[in-house]
């Protein structure tokens, strides 16, 4: 990738750690790990990867992409309302009685939200159902979806997998945010889901391992994914729970805790500064 | 005799058949033989999905497919469909309110002899408590196949309930009309309305001809859409005869009973009483032993009428 496209995805991927942070700050809870961990895999895709139109957010032709970790929502509303699909000071509004962007994403309101999510497990099925619609209507959109560590101790998750698997879903890439870290404490040590490459490889599916934060392998994780065919891709992106704000890496205490005033505000001059925000 | 077909047969008849004309989707969890979408399946094997048995991930796979324009039928057993994938259903299809059609057969006891885990009471219960849900619940096999094409034609979440069993055509192939969410008045009286759905249906047309025979003038009115109610036509019967029986092969928790008693306390009170499966589980038996067994005959509508007619103020 060329260094000047790399430095602007990351300041659009630090300006959505900003978004996660000013969102769950004001609302006063939310989850900003997993939404942290992510940052720079949603900048990618609604950056790079997608052939998405804010001013067209149901374009037929359009890829989809399922967050079905929907607890990280902050983290999908932040790149959403970077590429401008909806104002950027309502994400302010998170969670209060009188907004439309729900605690966890919701596909009737929130402009750009492909699909409904928040439940684990049900995101991977619901690609599924996108990626079949498009072979069926012989539409070459894919589908995207972003699936935790954690979440993927969900059985559900797996009768999916044999599903893309079995209806050769090869315009579906299934990508894991692999932070290894969960509400209770660390993936492996809750209910070890590993080794996530030879399961998904044993399900039929091609299968890549990168670094989440590193856009030259994100780029090429994605592009090799649009090479196979005949099966689908699951990409293992290795995350990093917290990223980009020193406090909050790899706590488990950061799930689901929204920072307070001191904090957010530490959080936000970190980021300022690396980023020469 | 009338002629007896089962509701999941015009099920898969209907679905057969409207494949034709439109390009809907059919999803089933390795039931295709007994939930009758393998008839549509010969016809249109590149539109029918086998998803294996497992029915959670085939409702969220369908809720994908509506979210991407395509209309699916989603098959299974009512006790798999409803309970099982109750959250599936709850959260993937009902509130976002996608376009999913769920056709679930072998509901209620009349699935005979496999027995009480698979004899779902539960599943009107369920599917009413998510918001706009559409409930059809057929009386016959005509009913049914006209149910299928209202539920294409409608645009949002439905739920379909049919049976295993082969039941008595009551209603006229050439005539019958169905409105969604209207209640049809079978029989006129002054004394009590029977309101009915599904199987309980034909019972109730026999319950009332018995009364007739005993001085006792009795409404009968079927409900084939549970929800919506059609308010209109319970509070009507509530205000003209002052007394109701309900029947219905599900459980008096939460199913049609529920809802009349529900609409009528609220708006203008009368004597209920329910006919249904009374809080217990099923068991293995023939279809006409377990009938009787869990009291879905016209005998105890009749015995109910009576009861409910005593009540009266």
């Amino acid at each position: 990738m060329e260094r000047a496209k790399k430095q602007q995805l990351a300041k659009i991927a630090a300006r959505v750690r900003l978004d996660i942070l000013d969102q769950t700050h004001a609302a006063g809870s939310g989850h900003p790990g997993g939404s942290l961990s992510i940052a720079d895999i949603m900048t990618y895709l609604y950056f790079v990867e997608m052939n998405v139109d804010p001013a067209d957010p149901k374009m037929a032709s359009r890829d989809r992409f399922v967050l079905s970790k929907g607890h990280t929502a902050p983290a999908l509303y932040g790149v959403l309302a970077e590429r401008g699909f909806f104002p950027r000071e309502d994400l302010l509004t998170l969670r209060k009685i009188d907004s439309y962007l729900q605690g966890h994403p919701d596909m009737k309101n929130i402009p750009g939200v492909d699909m409904s999510t928040g439940s684990l497990g049900l995101g991977v099925s619901a690609a599924c159902g996108m990626a079949l619609a498009a072979k069926l209507d012989g539409r070459d959109y894919r589908t995207y979806t972003m699936l935790g560590d954690g979440e993927s101790e969900e059985g559900q998750v797996w009768e999916a997998m044999m599903f893309a698997a079995h209806y050769k879903l090869d315009n579906l890439v299934v990508m894991i945010d692999w932070n290894g870290l969960q509400i209770d404490g660390p993936v492996t040590e809750i209910m070890n889901p590993t080794p996530h490459d030879k399961k998904l490889e044993a399900f039929g599916f091609h299968v890549i391992v990168a670094d989440g934060h590193d856009f030259d392998e994100i780029e090429r994780a994605l592009e090799k994914a649009k090479t196979v065919k005949g099966r689908p891709t699951a990409i293992i992106f290795k995350t990093t729970k917290g990223k980009g704000v020193s406090f909050m890496e790899n706590q488990v205490s950061w799930h689901g805790v929204a920072p307070n005033d001191e904090q957010h505000e530490q959080a936000v001059t970190e980021i300022r500064a690396k980023a020469k925000l | 005799m009338a002629e007896k077909i089962a509701t999941r047969q015009a099920y898969g008849e209907a679905l057969a058949e409207l494949g034709e004309k439109y390009n809907f989707v059919v999803l089933d969890a390795d039931l295709a033989a007994a939930t009758k979408t393998g008839i549509f399946k010969k016809k249109f094997p590149n539109r029918h999905f086998d998803c294996g048995i497992a029915e959670g991930n085939m409702m969220s796979v369908a809720a994908g497919l509506a979210a991407a324009g395509k209309v699916p039928f989603v098959s299974s057993f009512a006790m798999f469909a409803s309970g099982r994938a109750f959250e599936q259903i709850r959260n993937s299809i009902g509130y976002p309110h996608l376009n999913v059609k769920i056709g679930a057969t072998h509901a209620g006891l009349t699935v005979g002899e496999d027995g009480a885990t698979h004899q779902c009471n539960e599943d009107i219960a369920l599917m009413r408590t998510i918001p706009g849900m559409t409930i059809i619940n057929p009386a016959d096999a005509v009913e049914a196949r006209a149910a299928v094409e209202a539920a294409l034609h409608f645009n949002g979440p439905v739920y379909l309930r049919f049976g295993r069993y082969a039941v008595p055509v009551i209603n006229d192939r050439e005539t019958y009309r169905f409105e969604l969410g209207k209640g049809v008045q079978l029989r006129d009286g002054k004394d009590v309305t029977i309101i009915a759905t599904g199987i309980m249906v034909d019972m109730a047309n026999t319950a009332a001809q018995a009364l007739e025979k005993e001085g006792i003038s009795a409404r009968v009115v079927n409900i084939h859409t549970i929800k919506p109610l059609d308010r209109e036509i319970v509070l009507k019967a509530a205000k003209e005869t002052g007394a109701i029986v309900t029947a219905e092969e599900h459980s008096i928790i939460g199913g049609l009973g529920a809802a009349v008693a529900e609409t009528v306390s609220e708006a203008y009170p009368v004597p209920v009483l329910r006919v249904g499966v009374n809080d217990q589980f099923g068991r293995s038996g023939s279809v006409p032993a377990l009938l009787e067994m869990y009291g879905l005959t016209p005998d105890n509508i009749v015995k109910k009428a009576k009861e409910v007619i005593s009540l009266k103020k």
